[in-house]
């Protein structure tokens, strides 16, 4: 689920930071720009592993501060292409069920990637694994809050740096705020035997 | 921010367990300025992945622990990707296992050696107390009868 990413950068430390211990400061300035954020391509950054190399810090005229290239590597989550992970359903829509695992949201498994038969319950806004067995169809509920086992099918980067200014026509005909997108975002699949919720699987 | 060619390195869930683990430790020590506002963010992603990873079986491993495992998964035969799934998921059936480890049918022809994969990771890495405490109930029912015998 997590991987270390090698990375480098320059760091800025203020002056009034010059007291503090060199490395201290330049780990407090990485969490500070990486911690929690979505790197594109790369995944989403949990936190600073360790600073492998220091450059020799520069004071460029005009500025006090200090520059200082570092190399580190960092702790990022991105799950490899197909592996198993267990998460809690957020929530079921027309689109599919929505998975988090707490720390990150964007997970969506699609209709045609649950257990066949699957159909959506509209009154309750909840997709239901239509299970058949000799005795007749069950319907196994997939309700908010329970724990699910899924794979990873699927992962898609969206750069959100912002754009420039657009036009002033396109401005004006835009009423509605701009749709938010997922910087990473996962897809999900529960098709297999042994994936959905915990509790279909469980020998007890 | 660049990021430096080469492959990235896979961490288990244990790993980042204890490095989170020991981050929230040495920042309670410290005491100053963790609520200021650039550290929020830090804040929020240990707090969630803490809470996140210890509801899984790398709560109760150790770094002993977690090499036993893989010297006991050598016989087997598995890929990287596959012993870090069963480290990072204890799993307990053998479906579980064939979801994790491509290729079941051919690479373990006889339904014996899942099993003992099966046997391998259960002996191997610690389960949940709560699983324990009902072995040791049904313990306590075994001895009760025996004494009133």
């Amino acid at each position: 689920m997590f991987v270390l990413v090698e990375m480098v950068d320059t760091v800025r430390i203020p002056p009034w930071q010059f007291d503090r211990n060199l490395n201290d400061s330049i780990a407090e300035e990485l969490n500070k720009k990486l911690a929690n954020k979505v790197l594109y391509s790369v995944g989403l950054c949990i936190c600073l592993f360790d600073i492998t190399r220091l450059e020799d810090s520069y004071v460029f005229p005009g500025d006090g501060a200090s520059h200082t290239k570092v190399h580190f590597r960092y702790v990022v989550f991105h799950p490899f292409l197909d592996e198993i992970l267990i998460g809690k359903i957020k929530g079921c829509s027309s689109e599919g069920v929505h998975v988090s695992l707490g720390f990150f949201d964007d997970i969506l498994i699609p209709p045609e990637s649950l257990q066949q038969p699957a159909k959506f319950d509209e009154v309750e806004q909840v997709w239901v694994w239509e299970y058949e067995t000799e005795e007749g169809a069950h319907d196994l509920y997939m309700d908010t809050g329970e724990e699910i086992r899924f794979r990873v099918v699927d992962e898609s980067f969206v750069d959100t740096s912002p754009t420039g200014p657009r036009s002033a026509e396109a401005a004006a005909t835009s009423e509605e705020p701009p749709k938010k997108e997922a910087p990473y975002s996962l897809v999900g699949s529960i098709i297999e035997p042994g994936l959905g919720l915990l509790s279909w699987w469980t020998n007890s | 921010m660049a990021r430096k060619d080469g492959n990235s390195v896979l961490l288990s869930n244990y790993e980042v367990f204890q490095l989170l683990t020991d981050l929230k430790e040495q920042r309670r020590e410290s005491g100053k300025n963790k609520h200021s506002a650039g550290q929020q963010n830090l804040n929020t992603i240990t707090y969630e992945t803490l809470k996140y990873l210890s509801k899984t079986p790398c709560r109760h491993q150790s770094p002993e622990i977690v090499r036993e495992f893989l010297t006991a998964m050598k016989s087997h035969k598995l890929t990287k990707a596959e012993k870090l799934q069963l480290l990072n998921h204890r799993p307990v059936t053998a479906v579980e296992i064939q979801l994790m480890v491509e290729e079941t049918e051919e690479r373990f022809t006889e339904e014996e050696q899942i099993e003992e994969l099966l046997h391998t990771v259960m002996s191997v890495l610690p389960a949940e107390p709560e699983a324990e405490q009902k072995t040791d109930a049904s313990g306590d029912v075994e001895m009760n009868e025996e004494g009133r015998a």
